[in-house]
């Protein structure tokens, strides 16, 4: 069979599902957002997909710009946060992060 | 050979990103990232998104991944190698995921997709996203710049050691 | 070049195969010269002669002898490294910085791949270098290798804004990405070369890009990264044998790549200063790999010459003086291109 649409689907779908696991069971708040990246980088496969198969001419690269640089945006921003509660807590369990104060 | 390339990169992307997810050490987990970030960038080139290709490394692995790096290694006793972390609640997220997988392979198996064919020429990409971030995507495109400068100083505020607060 | 190699072969693989080794043909010999100059040129600038005994000749076959034992020398992995990343590095970082010559033109008949965005090929794939010198740094678990490492990182990346807003400049002149066109649009006299366009602002940008690029390549006077006497050796501190000299290689390749761009964009590249005068594809490898060697042997002259910067210095330069006055060109250059 060649490779068409549905095989990047199917890629995106599993890459997808990879990253929901790890953002389930991941205790570390880093590995949490990696899960988080594949997730981002997942639809970003569907969109580029549809972009080419579907005749969006270039409407679904141009999402999929916007979606990366909503990620760097998302990332520093997280870690900033990771770093903060890190220095707080001297942890970076999220299961163990549940006050709001001291 | 597209066929074949197209295995060799979807192989990278799951295959690293499987070790992201189930690997127990942390630096396991983020070097890998850089391998799937790399194939992922691949599946763009064949999709005819040569920018966006660029664009995935170079945000991807040059910016998220080394800001990942810099997080564990700032958040962990840097002395040891061996950095194990734990994973809780396998067995019902397993369930979840295997079911989630299930379901969108499924869809995505039998759906009867409305395959229109490109027309496009594959070295067409850059001139015509820039026009289009500077006509039709003008407005979202401006408010991505304004939520990415907001984003960055905020995060620089944030990491900041708060000398007052600390007194 | 890879229409006649089509026209011999008909194995499309193996003539890209071919395609992707030539640069490696160069940067080998280059490499192994380019260490040997190094210490002529640091041995004259300090009053010394440097090697003299190897080979006869004034010692040139110094380096084959330092790369013949290299290879001999017995592969150490640290007890306490991380095996699997402490093998991997080396390659990751050699890949990277090899990566960046497929889309330099190194003649006007042969560049590795001639695709539309170039440059910003070579400013993505540089990027790859940090994450394999953070895995090298990591790998080793030795204290100096990861603040090597880590120096390393903060430097590169924060050196790369000022170099891609510099190559922006030349961007906007030329309107497009492929190095190949860029080159093609410099040819002529010399008076053509970008560097003389547009005066001062693209002087200006070349200068920026040009200290910038020692500091992405972490020579001196921003090689805080692998400073001997306070850090043994940087990053590689724990590296022997072959994969001590995958790095080597990797750096003078970096050093060449950076110095191969800046001719490119800068100073015409394959063109010969002379318009036609010793033109053609093949006195156009003459002129790229001379003008190359130049900047080369500047970086050497500049190494000698001036002491490290301290690490505030480094980013107050970057992120003070350099960006700003890169932001200033790029508005300069825009500003005459639509007045």
């Amino acid at each position: 069979m060649q490779v068409g649409l549905t095989h990047f689907l199917i890629v995106s779908a599993i890459l997808f599902s990879l990253g929901l696991y790890g953002v389930i069971t991941r205790r570390n708040a880093i590995l949490v957002l990696m899960g988080v990246e594949l997730i981002l980088n997942s639809a970003n496969i569907n969109f580029i997909a549809f972009s080419k198969y579907g005749g969006m001419k270039l409407d679904g690269q141009a999402a999929a710009v916007f979606v990366i640089i909503l990620a760097a945006a998302e990332a520093a921003v997280a870690l900033a946060i990771v770093l903060n509660i890190y220095q707080r807590f001297k942890t970076v369990n999220v299961d163990e992060i549940s006050k709001m104060k001291e | 050979m597209y066929d074949l390339i197209f295995y060799f990169f979807a192989l990278i992307t799951l295959g690293s990103g499987a070790v992201v997810v189930f690997s127990k050490n942390i630096i396991y987990s983020a070097f890998s990232l850089l391998f799937t970030f790399f194939g992922v960038a691949g599946i763009y080139v064949l999709l005819n998104a040569d920018f966006l290709a660029v664009t995935q490394l170079l945000i991807y692995v040059g910016g998220i991944l080394v800001l990942l790096l810099f997080g564990v290694m700032l958040t962990n006793k840097v002395i040891d190698v061996e950095l194990k972390t734990g994973t809780l609640q396998t067995v019902p997220a397993s369930m979840i995921v295997a079911a989630t997988a299930g379901v969108l392979c499924g869809v995505f198996y039998i759906t009867d997709w409305r395959i229109v064919p490109s027309t496009m020429e594959m070295n067409a990409t850059t001139a015509e996203l820039g026009n289009m971030f500077m006509t039709t995507w003008l407005l979202p495109f401006e408010i991505a710049s304004v939520v990415l400068l907001v984003a960055l100083v905020g995060a620089a505020m944030i990491a900041r050691k708060d000398k007052s607060m600390q007194n | 070049m890879d229409q006649i190699l089509k026209s011999f072969l008909d194995n499309e693989i193996l003539v890209y195969t071919i395609m992707a080794f030539v640069p490696l043909l160069w940067i080998v010999p280059y490499a192994l010269f380019a260490v040997y100059l190094e210490r002529k040129v640091s041995a004259h600038m300090q009053d010394r002669l440097g090697p003299m005994y190897t080979g006869g000749w004034h010692g040139w076959a110094q380096t084959i002898a330092d790369i013949l034992k290299l290879i001999q020398k017995e592969d150490i992995v640290p007890a306490a490294a991380d095996k699997k990343l402490h093998l991997l590095a080396p390659y990751v970082v050699f890949i990277g910085s090899y990566a960046a010559f497929a889309t330099i033109p190194f003649s006007s008949a042969y560049i590795g791949s001639n695709i539309n965005i170039g440059l910003f090929y070579i400013i993505a794939v540089s990027s790859v270098v940090v994450a394999g010198l953070l895995m090298a740094g990591w790998s080793s678990n030795n204290k100096w290798s990861l603040f090597g490492a880590m120096r390393s990182a903060a430097q590169i990346i924060s050196y790369e804004i000022p170099t891609a807003i510099a190559i922006l400049v030349v961007v906007m002149i030329a309107g497009s990405l492929n190095l190949q066109e860029i080159n093609q649009q410099q040819s002529g006299w010399f008076w053509n070369w970008f560097v003389f366009k547009y005066p001062p602002f693209v002087l200006v940008a070349f200068l920026i890009y040009f200290v910038a690029s020692l500091a992405e390549t972490n020579r001196t006077p921003f090689d805080i990264p692998e400073a001997e006497s306070e850090l043994v050796a940087g990053y590689h501190t724990e590296y022997s044998g072959m994969k001590f000299a995958l790095f080597f290689l990797a750096e003078y390749a970096n050093m060449f790549a950076v110095s191969a761009i800046a001719a490119t964009l800068f100073f015409g590249g394959w063109n010969s200063p002379f318009g036609d005068f010793l033109g053609g594809p093949i006195w156009g490898v003459f002129w790229f790999l001379s003008k190359g060697m130049f900047f080369i042997f500047l970086q050497m002259w500049l190494r000698w010459t001036l002491p490290r910067l301290r690490v505030d210095q480094l980013m107050y330069v970057s992120w003070k003086v350099l960006i700003p006055w890169a932001f200033a060109c790029v508005v300069g250059v825009g500003l005459w291109t639509l007045l």
